[in-house]
């Protein structure tokens, strides 16, 4: 499972008559981890949906390896495209979480295939690769919020895409979480695309970072170039400091008190 | 305290961490397996039919019922020691009925195991939604009209009219913003049910048909009596292609389990499929309801027993519900013959009398777990 080309091209997206995202590009090539940052509202979420196909556009294009994501089979997209999204409509009825790791081999079954014991493996592998090997006869619904959203992308890896889309994929975990699924989506071969709040860790572990403000790309590119204090204060209405850290090479923020400098 | 004597008293306890709601976490295990789940369950339901054949007003020992019923089926080996009424009385009179009584459970309960995972809400069922007052209506209107477009098929083609109608109106009145919320699903359903019962009883109460009214009424309360062989093939074949077709999809109806967004990304193509399972399961439930009256609350319990049992994948719910609803209505038909007896009680009036109870714990369970999550 090599990494897929994604392409958003010139996409808005609208709620009735309120634009959530106007005119929005973005390109991710194949084995990038593209970060998308921005402030609440700023339709990371929405940008998100319309890749995984639950927005359609109102205008623009959704391109995975060169073809419309929107006039692919829904099915047919699964094999390619799998995601972590943010919505908590799941039903309990009883599952445990081996159980909800294994619908991630479904795009790739056909109706009536048992699970083989290549789907075993995958599905082993997904549940160690976020540290829940422990977890896996546990009923999903009583696990807490961290550890259901490791198992939410242990199901998604299950799913091997070539593409991974992540919305706010390290909410609800402790730190030592955190750093754990983002070395995750790192190692993989796959093009990860990735909504992310915490602007260092989005620093650190992005190849490119898109900031998403007010539904508009404000500025794109490797995240030494992306984040400024000049930008920050723009698009956050905070003042901060920017410097490159001896240890990561990663341009490190610290968020100053007070509103930011004029610019 | 430290040492061997310590782990030795943590791995004690540890098996016993039930949550303050008392379900235990089932490590180590997804139940019980399947094969011996479903084996148990057929063996219960073949004892359950001898049991259904044997008792009644005129009582059969059971190893008479299994004489006369494997001579019936070419055992001509077997020497009658019994007499022509008892062979009447257990193959045209009670053998239809037990027959009913299991393809019926069987329905009821893969119909609310499927509903439950297609609205994705634990209340879901047939009766609950409305959708059997549906079928109920459709099937009145054609006997107090006296239609027959479809010949005999009438009655199940109107109940499944009537049962279509109802369900698309209950989720279209309960689904706002993209959620059902149980409160909302069983207020529009108490809605529906009552508005489509208020028609039907309408119509039975101005009709000029008198004596058929009455008739109709003991059916509106759901009841196995009076089925012959003749009758009951349209109810086996659509248990039959209603098992079959959700066994195929069982995959699918997991991942609904997931949330409509992320059955999306998983591939499932959320409108059409729930279109499509609408009409699948409209059809079983208005031949069955044709068939016996709207019998409530098999498709709320036996799915949401079989689920502590199984669990919840419904690769294994569906033929442990189809099996375990069998049973469940035989044996409640059977205590519907000898409870009151010689009178006999409608059957629907006893799973109600069961499933208004069961109905009342799951939705306090529901509302406890949906606290524990911080109501997610």
């Amino acid at each position: 499972m090599s990494g897929t080309e994604l392409v958003v091209d010139a996409v808005t997206l609208t709620a009735g008559a309120h634009r959530l995202v106007e005119d929005v590009s973005l390109t991710a090539r194949p084995g990038e981890v593209i970060g998308l940052v921005g402030p609440n509202g700023s339709g990371k979420s929405s940008l998100l949906r319309a890749v995984y196909r639950v927005l359609r556009p109102v205008s623009g294009r959704v391109a995975v390896d060169g073809a419309d994501a929107w006039s692919l089979p829904v099915r047919r997209l699964a094999r390619t495209v799998a995601a972590v999204v943010q919505e908590s409509g799941g039903v309990d009825l009883d599952l445990t979480v081996r159980e909800v790791v294994a619908m991630g081999r479904t795009p790739h079954k056909r109706l009536l295939d048992g699970d083989t014991l290549e789907d075993a493996g995958l599905i082993e592998s997904a549940l160690a690769a976020v540290d829940a090997t422990e977890l896996a006869h546990r009923a999903f619904d009583r696990l807490s919020g961290g550890e259901r959203r490791r198992v939410l992308i242990a199901r998604a890896l299950a799913q091997q895409p070539s593409l991974l889309v992540l919305d706010e994929p390290t909410n609800h975990l402790d730190i030592r979480h955190q750093l754990d699924v983002l070395d995750t989506l790192r190692r993989l071969t796959a093009t990860v695309l990735v909504a992310l709040h915490d602007l260092n860790l989005a620093a650190y572990y992005c190849d490119r970072l898109y900031v998403l403000s007010a539904g508009k790309v404000v500025a794109s590119g490797p995240p030494a170039e992306v984040l400024t204090p000049r930008l920050l204060a723009g698009v956050y209405g905070v003042a901060s400091e920017v410097t490159v850290h001896p240890r990561t090479g990663a341009p490190q923020i610290t968020f100053l008190p007070g509103a930011p400098p004029p610019s | 305290m430290t040492g061997p004597a310590a782990r030795a008293d943590v791995e004690r306890a540890a098996p016993e961490r039930p949550g303050h709601d008392g379900r235990p976490d089932r490590d180590g295990r997804n139940g019980l397996p399947l094969p011996l789940a479903l084996t148990v369950l057929a063996a219960l339901l073949l004892g359950s039919a001898v049991a259904g054949l044997a008792i009644g007003s005129v009582h059969v020992p059971p190893g008479q019922v299994w004489g006369i019923v494997t001579r019936a089926l070419g055992a001509g080996w077997v020497e009658p020691d019994w007499s022509r009424a008892r062979e009447t009385i257990v193959l045209d009179v009670r053998a239809p009925r037990v027959l009913l009584g299991a393809v019926a459970g069987a329905g009821l309960a893969v119909v609310g195991t499927a509903l439950q995972a297609l609205i994705r809400n634990p209340l879901a069922e047939p009766y609950l939604l409305g959708v059997s007052s549906g079928a109920s209506l459709g099937a009145v209107t054609v006997i107090v009209f006296g239609v027959t477009l479809f010949g005999p098929a009438s009655l199940s083609a109107a109940a499944f009219a009537g049962a279509l109608g109802a369900l698309l109106l209950v989720y279209a009145s309960a689904r706002t913003g993209g959620r059902i919320t149980s409160g909302r699903l069983v207020l529009s359903g108490v809605a529906v049910a009552s508005v489509l019962t208020a028609v039907l009883n309408l119509l039975l109460l101005t009709t000029d048909r008198g004596n058929e009214a009455r008739a109709v009424l003991a059916w509106t309360l759901g009841g196995l009596g009076g089925v012959t062989w003749d009758t009951l093939w349209l109810p086996g074949a659509a248990l039959v292609l209603g098992v079959a077709v959700l066994m195929v999809q069982s995959r699918n109806l997991n991942l609904l389990l997931a949330g409509e967004e992320a059955a999306t990304t998983m591939g499932l193509d959320v409108a059409r499929f729930r279109a499509r399972m609408f009409v699948l399961l409209s059809l079983v439930t208005g031949v069955l309801v044709a068939a016996c009256g709207p019998i409530g609350f098999v498709g709320l319990m036996v799915p949401h027993i079989v689920r502590l049992v199984v669990g919840g994948d419904h690769r294994r719910v569906l033929p442990a519900a189809a099996l375990g609803g069998a049973v469940f209505l035989v044996w409640a038909d059977i205590a519907a013959r000898v409870v009151a007896a010689p009178m006999e009680i409608p059957v629907g009036v006893l799973t109600a009398l069961c499933g208004g109870p069961f109905f009342l714990w799951l939705m306090r369970r529901d509302a406890r777990r949906s606290a524990d999550r911080g109501g997610s």
